[in-house]
């Protein structure tokens, strides 16, 4: 699976990291530092921490689009 | 019927039957194309990338790519929904036919449009000595690929690695060297790392945490020459100073230069600062005259700001690439008393040393700069940047969240020092200059002149005066 985070809107709440710490890292206090194009066995835990952004700053790429033919 | 309805028949028919080529595919090419089609367009869509990779998420390639931990092909950018275009990665766009509406590609083919996006970016500043340049260990950093090959020197635990400037990528890639625990020497041209983005003040504390996390920071130095071994690998630099450094591992982190050369002959508003723009994103001819059909965003793009006494500014950051974007793709199939404007605030952030820094704003457009909340000495703290007592910009060592209180004080052009917020004082709140360089030095590539006698043949000229080669120095 693919997100991206935006690393203007992210503070630094970290919510997101205990959720999914494979994929989100907090690097110092407030830096977080993720994985793009996690396993999609990720999936369940990257929708969590999604969701638990206080400032929604993490896009996921639920599925991909129907035109799109790379992994 | 009446001409409203005409015009709306006429919007109606061209979002169904337009062809749009957008050049560059990478973050803004993918969202402009995405952006079209949230807009209602269903005509023909061609995105055109001279890498062959499909569109990827950069600001991971100086830390968490280089640091081993993301490999640099697991970047690749979500897609926020299908776009049905018709893909040409791998073949770059090698000029631009206005008279007959077609963007030319490097195989030989014509792509015609009726709207045109240019979407090109930056590339990174390549080692000033070409013979040099070949030398084996020797790196700049821009692409995935560039990425890859780096982190993979990095991995083999060179015994020194060298960072040919501090601004913000090659202070991220000191980071991670220090976090790899190699040996890493930086090399800055200026008094301090990040100077050019910051200013001095914030410069100084920047060369503290370097040094402070083992980085052996050389400043006022370039690097004048590199000396390589028999198998043609690099082993020595020779500073300014008169030093010299063993080192295995050189990167070139000399700034961006801009992907203009395809618009060669095209008599668009392109060189070496970029292509310039309406801030409704439309290009400009090399008369300053707006285009109607060619739109551009991105790092590329260069456009009047209405917070930065209109000047044109290239924001050279994500939210900008996206932002403008999107406004580029609403106005390339709106008519005129429907257009948007690009206007964002910059916003950036850089992750190094543990550290976060964030900004909001143009901070060299300062003159002045004061700390407003925490400690500078610990590394946590906010500065607001001043010009001629209004605040423009704020940044922010691990202080993240209180950057949108100062962002809507830059929005409203707030006086300068700003009222600080009651509690977190710094100790020293008086504002001092902020330390940039003189933006009035002449940069000494004048190429246009303006020909003409009569008030029809009247017109800008490009003479281009092409460098010996692309960098001058370090």
């Amino acid at each position: 699976m693919r997100i991206v985070v935006d690393l203007n809107r992210c503070v630094g709440y970290a919510q997101c990291v205990p959720l999914a710490p494979d994929v989100l890292r907090l690097q110092g206090e407030e830096a977080l530092a993720y994985d793009p194009n996690p396993d999609d066995s990720e999936r369940q835990r990257v929708v969590r921490a999604a969701a638990s952004c206080p400032v929604q700053a993490i896009i996921v790429e639920l599925d991909p689009p129907a035109d799109r033919t790379t992994k | 019927m009446t001409t409203a309805s005409l015009v709306s028949d006429l919007v109606t028919s061209f979002k169904a039957t337009a062809r749009i080529v957008i050049v560059g595919a990478s973050l803004a090419g993918l969202r402009a194309a995405e952006a079209l089609r949230d807009e209602g367009f269903t005509g023909s869509l061609t995105l055109i990338g001279d890498e062959v990779h499909e569109p990827y998420d950069r600001p991971p390639l100086s830390k968490q790519v280089l640091k081993g931990w993301v490999p640099a092909e697991n970047t690749k950018l979500p897609r926020m929904r299908a776009i049905d275009a018709d893909w040409r990665l791998g073949v770059a766009a090698t000029g631009l036919d206005r008279a007959n509406r077609e963007v030319l590609l490097a195989n030989g083919e014509k792509v015609p449009y009726d709207r045109l996006l240019i979407a090109t970016g930056v590339r990174s500043r390549q080692w000033f000595n070409p013979d040099e340049a070949k030398l084996g260990g020797l790196f700049t950093l821009r692409t995935c690929d560039d990425a890859a090959k780096l982190q993979e020197a990095l991995q083999a635990r060179p015994s020194r690695a060298l960072i040919v400037g501090a601004g913000f990528i090659g202070s991220e890639m000191a980071s991670v060297c220090r976090d790899l625990g190699l040996e890493v020497t930086v090399a800055e041209r200026s008094t301090a790392p990040l100077v050019g983005a910051l200013g001095g003040v914030i410069g100084d504390i920047a060369a503290k945490m370097q040094r402070d996390a083992g980085v052996d920071l050389r400043t006022n130095v370039s690097v004048e020459a590199l000396e390589g071994d028999a198998g043609g690998h690099v082993r020595r630099a020779r500073l300014s100073d008169g030093t010299t450094l063993d080192v295995d591992v050189v990167v070139a982190s000399l700034g961006s230069i801009r992907n203009i050369e395809w618009l060669d002959g095209a008599q668009l508003a392109a060189g070496f600062w970029g292509v310039a723009c309406d801030a409704g994103c439309r290009a400009f001819d090399i008369n300053g005259v707006v285009t109607d059909t060619i739109f551009v965003a991105g790092d590329i793009a260069r456009a009047p700001h209405v917070l930065y006494e209109y000047q044109f500014l290239s924001i050279e950051h994500v939210d900008a690439a996206v932002l403008g974007a999107q406004t580029a793709a609403h106005n390339m199939v709106n008519l005129e008393t429907n257009r948007r404007p690009h206007l964002p605030l910059p916003q950036f952030w850089s992750a190094q040393f543990g550290v976060n820094i964030k900004g909001v704003g143009v901070c060299s457009f300062a003159d002045e700069i004061v700390f407003t909340q925490g400690s500078p000495e610990d590394l946590r703290f906010v500065a607001a940047y001043g010009r001629k007592g209004r605040i423009v910009a704020a940044v922010s060592f691990n202080h993240g969240k209180w950057l949108d209180y100062y962002a809507a004080m830059i929005e409203r052009s707030a006086p300068f020092p700003p009222p600080p917020p009651g509690y977190d004082l710094p100790t020293n709140a008086e504002p001092m200059p902020a330390r940039f360089r003189d933006l009035r030095e002449p940069t000494g590539l004048p190429d246009v002149v303006l020909t003409g006698h009569d008030p029809t043949s009247r017109g800008a000229e490009f003479r281009p005066k092409r460098p010996k080669s692309e960098g001058a120095n370090s």
